[in-house]
């Protein structure tokens, strides 16, 4: 077993936990958020740590360091491979600039202990490959979010009825698989159960409507920590592409698609922000999840490396909206805003962001949209070409929102709105990582390919097992 | 130092420079360190010279050697090794200097020095100076990247910049709500237009396993190369190449945008819809004619396009009653003749065409803004007010007809009211009702009304310190 030179992985989950207890007791909000910002800027490094131990290492999987876990929950419990290694940094980071990013006049509202919470379990997720471990960390992560809906007084139950279908499809679905032990197929009701749960919590039609209630009812902050990291990517990495027959992947491919393409045009008509990014975002995850699907090594590079860039993209995105709540409360997005002349390097951000998700040329997303494409097209060759068109309507729909905030009038303020310092130095630390990524892909690609390769791998190695099983099982029948 | 060291010194350069300027301009900007107009004219005119003269060597040298090709090759920016090499995925970073690009070139360099200079002036101490700037080096990386792309992927890299600086320069005076509309209009025609490139550039990858234009089109140098396709191939592709250029030179039927366009600073629109953006779908149809002769229908569909459009817009143009768009309607019916000339093989006429049309609409298009003054100027010297005496159709034509003429033109074709009418209404309107059916059902799980939303305030009087 490969060993990290530290316990990276359990100083990196352990530190937001132990960060949320010591929150959870500070009455003043300010000293709050000073103090998660430390915590997550903590975090932050110890997986920026964890990253740069587990590429040096040279191999597809490590441990850590005096790992005290697995002797009690076994090998896959914390674990960092090439799939997970730049995913942790990238949660921290989206934690940490979160915070940051957090102004005065929103810190009463924001949850900063809870946060920290959805913290470690982001990131235990994120280190788990057992597949209960991981089902039970994404039931977990439902938990946040609900005390926040709540504890402000709104309506819990769109939210909680679709998550209660995920956790009991999923665990049904595992469940069922579990007891129909290493044969290859699975039972059509068994895949179909992982598959319905994966399609819920991704957020795909037409069961995507918990996430438009959660954007509508929770602060922007908390809503976005929540769908970001892609929770519902991870669980089809994880438990359904190792297992699933071609028929499951295809089905996710192509209701993904639909998706993909239903809510870029959504996000063309919302008339809120809000909303709009919802549907963004909505169109975006489904882009990563055909990616995944289609299982090529092409496809799948594709995917996972739409995966990070429109986390970083979107992230950036969604903060720059955020930042803009803060100063002018809930947009519409039905009239003209013309805050660019108050605020130019939000605006500079928001369409750097916008065009990033996009996959514009120069920026982070350029090759994954790339690989994406080629991927898609490989497999289906019609269809894949509404990836394209999915992207194009995202594309106007992001220049459309730039032009009805930050353009189309004359705003009068009364106080300067620019960006803060915090709101800065989040600004400058996503936009090195778009154009930086977006000028210098080699690394990032080779990266998500060697990844895709070790899923491929495992894909594989686990159906030619389970028909290997299945064989010797029949010709057991047959014996008797 | 020998001939082949000097070209690919002088060939990135000639990339460099203009990026260099996209890169002093942009960061300035976002790091909130913003270069005086002094620095930003500066750094303009430096990069635009030192990015012509050394494309002017490299043509010099080229006619010197009679060297006819040179491609200069930067390696793979990106590129995957799979378990079957002929398979390999990888972004080719190549650029060629040949016939076709080296006039190109050299013509965005002169006509973006020209406009830059211009514009040093005519944009002085206006608040979008440095705005303006910006994405006019975009424009002019886009360009000279487009122009001198080696491969398809890098020619969708420079056309994609072009397609956004265009879009952000019509928006230009964005305290009015019309340039943003219209800025919105021109992005949504070319996001449409670029998808089809981009199915192209996949489409070709999946045919011949790589993007570069040497396998494309053959080896030999423009405009001399066979193409590798079979006819149906190069029709399916060529197809969609036209589509892309089609919306990017705003032929039939996407020429509702152009008269759009002219809502941004004068500037800007000389260079890119007299100049050189309104020529770039003329460009990618000659860069890859090799394709347009293996098939008939293609060829055929070229033309079609080219002559429909040419008649659309020399129709339009007469009823436009201010100058940008009347100029805007002339350009593209030179434009449609280009187009025309590429269909029939006239390679080298369209691109002298190219030049010399880019040139002359540049020179109009600046001195647009000064009409009324040289008119008076005329008239002054003349002594009377100049006559318009009736044109041929005016007199033949019988006054029924001549009306529905007027009203088609002025109108311009019903190319929008089509567009809006038969896809972007229909279109909505489903969108609309699937965002009902959407609110039905979350008002039906939450036993209420679901939406924070619908109580956003449109057009409110917000005082910020009231919110905080």
């Amino acid at each position: 077993m490969v060993q990290l030179h530290l316990p990276w992985l359990e100083l990196t989950i352990i530190t937001p936990l132990i960060g949320a207890l010591i929150v959870c007791r500070v009455r003043d909000p300010e000293r709050a958020r000073r103090r998660t910002m430390l915590v997550t800027g903590l975090t932050l490094f110890l997986a920026v740590g964890a990253w740069e131990d587990f590429r040096t290492l040279h191999t597809f999987e490590a441990h850590d360091h005096w790992d005290i876990v697995s002797p009690w929950l076994g090998d896959d419990a914390v674990v960092v491979d090439e799939l997970s290694a730049p995913l942790l940094p990238l949660a921290a980071l989206l934690f940490f600039l979160t915070t940051l990013a957090t102004l005065r006049t929103k810190v009463r509202r924001f949850p900063f202990a809870w946060t920290l919470v959805s913290q470690t379990l982001v990131l235990a997720m994120l280190s788990c490959r057992a597949p209960w471990g991981v089902i039970g960390l994404l039931a977990a992560q439902t938990i946040p979010p609900l005390v926040e809906l709540r504890a402000r007084g709104r309506s819990t139950r769109v939210f909680l009825v679709h998550m209660l279908l995920f956790i009991g499809l999923l665990a049904g679905g595992w469940a069922m698989i579990e007891a129909e032990g290493p044969k290859s197929p699975h039972s059509i009701w068994a895949i179909g159960m992982l598959i319905a749960a994966v399609l819920v919590r991704s957020g795909c039609a037409p069961v995507h409507c918990w996430m438009t209630d959660l954007f509508e009812n929770a602060t922007l902050g908390t809503a976005l920590l929540f769908v970001t990291p892609m929770a519902g990517a991870y669980a089809a990495v994880r438990l359904v592409l190792p297992i699933a027959p071609d028929w499951a992947l295809q089905t996710i491919s192509l209701l993904s698609l639909f998706t993909a393409v239903y809510a870029a045009g959504m996000a063309l008509v919302q008339r809120e922000a809000r909303r709009f990014f919802v549907y963004l975002f909505l169109s975006h995850s489904s882009l990563v999840l055909i990616g995944l699907e289609v299982v090529t090594p092409i496809g799948l590079t594709g995917g996972l490396c739409v995966w990070i860039s429109v986390g970083l993209s979107l992230a950036g995105f969604g903060l720059t909206l955020r930042a803009l709540e803060a100063r002018t409360g809930r947009l519409s997005l039905a009239d003209y805003h013309g805050l660019y002349e108050h605020m130019p390097s939000l605006a500079t951000f928001f369409l750097l962001t916008g065009l990033a998700s996009i996959g514009f040329p120069g920026t982070v997303g350029f090759i994954g949209a790339e690989l994406l494409v080629e991927g898609a097209v490989e497999v289906y060759p019609y269809v894949g070409m509404l990836v394209v068109f999915a992207a194009a309507l995202n594309s106007i729909a992001v220049l459309h929102a730039y032009f009805r905030l930050f353009t189309g009038t004359e705003h009068t303020a009364s106080i300067p709105l620019n960006a803060r310092l915090p709101e800065r130095i989040a600004i400058l630390t996503l936009s090195a990582l778009i154009i930086g990524g977006g000028l210098y892909p080699q690394p990032g690609v080779v990266s998500r390919y060697h990844a895709a390769t070790e899923i491929m791998a495992r894909r594989s190695k686990h159906l030619s097992a389970g028909s290997a099983s299945a064989n010797q099982n029949k010709h057991t029948e047959d014996q008797d | 130092m020998n001939t082949e060291t000097i070209f690919h010194t002088l060939g990135i350069i000639v990339v460099a420079s203009p990026a260099a300027l996209v890169a002093v301009l942009g960061l300035t900007s976002l790091i909130g360190r913003p270069l005086r107009e002094s620095a930003i004219e500066s750094w303009t005119y430096a990069s635009t010279v030192v990015g012509l003269l050394a494309a002017i060597a490299i043509l010099f040298i080229m006619l010197a050697t009679d060297i006819r090709h040179v491609p200069i090759e930067l390696g793979n920016w990106v590129v995957i090794h799979l378990p079957e090499p002929h398979h390999n995925f990888h972004f080719h970073l190549k650029f060629v200097f040949d016939r076709l690009s080296v006039p190109f070139v050299i013509l965005s360099f002169l006509l973006c020095g020209t406009v830059g200079a211009f514009t040093s002036r005519y944009l002085h101490r206006e608040s979008g100076y440095r705005r303006f700037y910006i994405c006019y080096s975009l424009f002019t990386l886009g360009m000279i990247v487009t122009s001198l792309a080696g491969t398809i992927e890098v020619l969708f890299f420079g056309w994609e910049l072009v397609g956004l600086s265009s879009a952000l320069l019509v928006a230009y005076f964005h305290e009015r709500i019309a340039p943003v509309k219209n800025g919105l209009r021109v992005w949504a025609v070319y996001r449409i237009a670029d998808a089809a490139f981009l199915i192209a550039a996949v489409a070709l990858h999946h045919l011949t396993g790589e993007g570069d234009f040497d396998v494309l089109i053959g080896s030999g140098s423009w405009p001399e190369g066979q193409a590798s396709l079979t006819a149906n191939q190069a029709l399916f592709v060529g197809l969609l190449l036209l589509v892309a250029a089609a919306g990017k030179s705003a032929l039939v039927p996407f020429s509702g945008w152009l008269p759009r366009a002219m809502e941004g600073p004068t500037p800007s629109s000389a260079i890119f819809y007299g100049a050189l953006s309104v020529h770039l779908g003329a460009f990618l149809l000659l860069r890859v004619s090799p394709i347009l002769e293996m098939s008939f229908w293609l060829s055929a569909a070229v033309v079609t396009i080219g002559l429909l459009t040419a008649a659309f817009a020399s129709i339009t143009t007469r009823v436009q009653t201010d100058i940008k768009s009347a100029l805007a309607f002339a350009s593209l019916t030179q434009v449609g003749i280009i187009v025309v000339e590429i269909g029939l093989g006239l390679r080298y006429i369209a691109l002298i065409h190219i030049i010399g049309h880019a040139c002359l609409r540049t020179l109009q298009l600046l001195r647009a803004p000064s009409l009324l003054h040289d008119y008076h100027t005329l008239e002054n010297a003349i002594g009377e007010h100049m006559q318009h005496e009736a044109g041929l159709w005016q007199r033949v034509m019988p006054v029924g007809l001549r009306s529905w003429f007027y009203c088609f033109a002025i109108e311009r074709g019903y190319l929008d009211g089509c567009l809006d009418r038969f896809i972007v209404y229909p279109f909505r309107r489903i969108l609309l009702f699937c965002d009902s059916i959407e609110r039905r059902w979350t008002d039906f799980l939450s036993g209420g009304a679901s939406r924070e939303s619908d109580e956003v305030p449109v057009h409110e009087e917000v005082v910020e310190e009231l919110r905080l």
